[in-house]
């Protein structure tokens, strides 16, 4: 009797256990679904983000040139010997001119000469002076020579593949024929922008380059590092391993999650009244944009670094401590060569978004158009997310793909840094 | 009237941590059997340790002979580590852990805030319960202290070392062809014994062991038992274990532990033939522990 009862109350049971068990693996095949659609659907906004980004401003690393026959007339020049004094009042201008002018004869009136003439780019007459500095024997020559269009040109050339007839834009309809004439004859190229790499920013689209922005974020990155690497380190070192755990060192480390949250205006504020107007530093140098961004970086550095010490374990240190070894001796052979990669990693995610940061560096001047490539951390800069944003608020066309192109350069320059970031944690990481 | 209530619950608290034992067995208000020697290595008077408010060691006093070795046994929480960490100063790393009473080593104060506990914890070396070799090679593990108490000026000497530590140790022969492979790729026991060589690395009197063998399988536990019988001639050692058959086989004296008081101190022989104090009869026949 009773051992009837208890089998059926087993088979109860196991049929019971069967039954939960369907729901139980629909519940689990659910839950995966989901974890595969959020994955999904974020490798899909990364990838239209990318795809975007690429096709818009993939133009930008090519420019279109013209083929000129120059004549270096030492009478449009005004010059009779080349030298710094003479190049400098020269007149290339007149020699360009003169260029246009044999090459397409009919125009013959001011207004249709005026549109001739805005077919190079502005740069042109410079390159002509580069030229002719270089090589002075061409004086009274002739020369074929490739110099740079202007924007509209360039905009409009690169649009004819993807619309009938081109975007024409500000190019009249009599421009636009002596350039087809010209694309068709070859004398229009388009050639890899080497001048998007090596020159600074300019008000002409065509002349600027990301350099000085590229070389602005370095610099500010750099001060960065060295900054608030060291003091991050140091401070979670102090408060993991010597700091008494009392009333005080629980405000500061309360006080140190709070500020990772603050939001980054704010630090630039602080370091417009604190760096700029107390102290006087020169505005928008690197220097002061690296030091704002360190007090910025500073709370996530000290966080991910206390948390890459807490995760050391403590039978090392017990080891350490029990052989002798000096609170400073342990930190320094133990516990810090096994909490490095994690403070490394700390240190890049802080710098990462050092990079990409904005609105402090608006506080304190560094949206400023800057030309000139800075040379040293206390030159005028701007950095590569500034110049995304001074871009995209420029009128010309030809600014949209170069603000793709910058953000490609961005985005290139942060995985570059992650790279050198995981492939410094793999060599320092030991594997026990 | 919450004060005397707090006073009336106490007794009941201890009745209830203590076993039924607790009830007929009255505590000693000193240890039983031998607790001093004549030529004390280490002498400890009157040891009090507090966690907090928390006392978890109350008023002992023992003393530890030249080239002997002390085994410490007792329940789980009886406080025989924590009055083994006393004697190289470990305790001071743990927060809110405070130590009073008299240590000497060789007739040399060790407790207090005035004594420097570096070069004490070179002369009492340590051994923990879980092998802790340094995330280094097995020759660092060893070099680490002599290097960082300066014993050795040139390679050669430190190479000596190493290799005697790991001798005595009976790890040479073992590891002797990757001393450049890390610590941590050893068997349990062999990192054990890799622990050793590190602690007798800087020649120390003293080498206090924490339960040495616990992680550890029977064929590794015999051979740092014998390495402990072996190491007896030049080191003084006290050892906490939790296995009698361990202490009887490794040690000349036994300290019997119980809630933080030291009831009995006898040769072992005596302990676990012969115990004095009924507490002890009760641990080591298996009625708790």
């Amino acid at each position: 009797m009773t051992k009837s009862h208890a089998l059926r109350n087993q088979e109860k049971v196991r049929s019971r256990i069967e039954q939960n068990l369907k729901r139980r693996y629909r519940k689990e095949k659910i839950f995966r679904g989901f974890g595969i659609a959020s994955i999904v659907f974020g490798l899909l906004c990364v990838a239209v983000l990318l795809t975007d980004i690429i096709y818009k401003g993939h133009g930008a690393f090519f420019q279109h040139y013209l083929q000129l026959e120059v004549q270096y007339d030492p009478e449009t020049l005004g010059i009779e010997q080349v030298d710094e004094s003479a190049l400098a009042l020269a007149n290339f201008d007149g020699v360009i001119k003169d260029a246009m002018k044999a090459r397409f004869p009919e125009a013959r009136d001011r207004r249709a000469r005026r549109e001739l003439y805005s077919i190079p780019s502005t740069d042109a007459p410079f390159a002509l002076r580069d030229r002719l500095q270089q090589a002075p024997q061409l004086l009274g020559e002739r020369e074929t020579i490739w110099v740079m269009v202007d924007d509209d040109v360039d905009a409009f050339i690169k649009s004819l593949d993807e619309i009938e007839g081109g975007f024409r834009g500000r190019v009249s309809e009599r421009k636009a024929g002596w350039l087809m004439s010209l694309y068709e004859s070859g004398e229009l190229q388009n050639r890899f922008n080497t001048q998007f790499f090596t020159s600074g920013d300019s008000r002409e689209p065509e002349q600027a380059g990301i350099k000085a922005a590229l070389v602005g974020s370095a610099l500010t990155l750099l001060v960065t590092l060295a900054l608030s690497f060291p003091i991050g380190v140091a401070a979670a070192v102090y408060l993991e391993e010597f700091a008494p755990k009392n009333r005080w060192t629980d405000l500061i480390e309360v006080n140190i999650n709070n500020l990772a949250a603050v939001p980054s205006i704010v630090f630039g504020l602080l370091g417009l009244a604190i760096f700029i107007n107390f102290f006087e530093l020169p505005r928008s140098a690197p220097l002061i944009g690296g030091l704002v961004l360190t007090l910025m970086t500073l709370p996530t550095i000290i966080i991910s670094s206390r948390a890459a010490i807490k995760a050391v374990p403590p039978s090392i240190r017990e080891a350490a401590m029990g052989m002798g070894a000096s609170r400073i001796q342990v930190v320094f052979h133990h516990v810090l060569p096994l909490a490095m990669p994690g403070m490394l990693t700390g240190a890049i995610i802080g710098l990462a978004q050092a990079l990409g940061e904005t609105a402090p560096l608006l506080m304190i001047g560094m949206v400023a158009f800057i030309v000139d490539v800075p040379t040293g951390i206390t030159d005028p800069a701007t950095v590569l997310p500034v110049q995304i944003f001074l871009w995209a608020d420029s009128p010309e066309r030809a600014f949209i793909e170069k603000t793709s192109a910058a953000i490609m350069v961005l985005l290139a320059f942060l995985i570059t840094m992650n790279l050198g970031a995981v492939w410094l944690r793999k060599k320092l990481e030991r594997r026990w | 009237m919450n004060s005397i209530a707090t006073a009336v619950s106490m007794p009941e608290t201890a009745v209830q941590e203590g076993t039924d034992v607790d009830h007929k067995i009255e505590y000693p208000a000193t240890t039983v059997g031998a607790p001093f020697v004549d030529k004390a290595k280490l002498r400890m008077r009157g040891i009090d340790v507090f966690y907090g408010d928390k006392q978890a060691i109350h008023n002992v006093s023992l003393d530890i002979g030249q080239h002997e070795v002390v085994a410490m046994i007792g329940p789980s929480g009886c406080g025989k580590s924590t009055f083994l960490r006393c004697l190289n100063r470990m305790n001071d790393t743990i927060e809110g852990c405070r130590v009073s009473g008299d240590i000497q080593l060789d007739g040399e104060q060790i407790n207090g805030a005035s004594v420097d506990v570096v070069p004490l914890r070179a002369r009492v070396g340590m051994v923990f319960q879980k092998p802790n070799p340094f995330p280094k090679t097995i020759y660092e593990n060893v070099a680490y202290g002599p290097r960082i108490h300066g014993l050795a000026s040139r390679r050669a000497e430190l190479d000596e070392i190493v290799e005697t530590s790991l001798t005595r140790a009976g790890l040479w022969n073992e590891v002797k062809d990757r001393l450049d492979q890390p610590g941590t790729g050893l068997s349990g026991g062999q990192q054990q014994r890799l622990c050793i060589a590190r602690a007798i690395a800087v020649s120390p009197e003293v080498i206090l062991m924490d339960e040495p063998c616990s992680a550890l399988d029977p064929i590794a536990t015999a051979r740092i038992e014998e390495l402990i019988s072996e190491l007896r001639e030049n080191f003084t050692i006290a050892i906490v274990t939790h296995s009698m058959q361990q202490a009887a086989r490794v040690s000349q004296r036994t300290a019997y532990f119980h809630l933080g008081n030291l009831v009995e101190v006898n040769d072992t022989e005596r302990v676990f033939t012969n115990p004095e104090h009924a507490l002890t009869e009760a641990y080591i026949t298996g009625r708790f522990g």
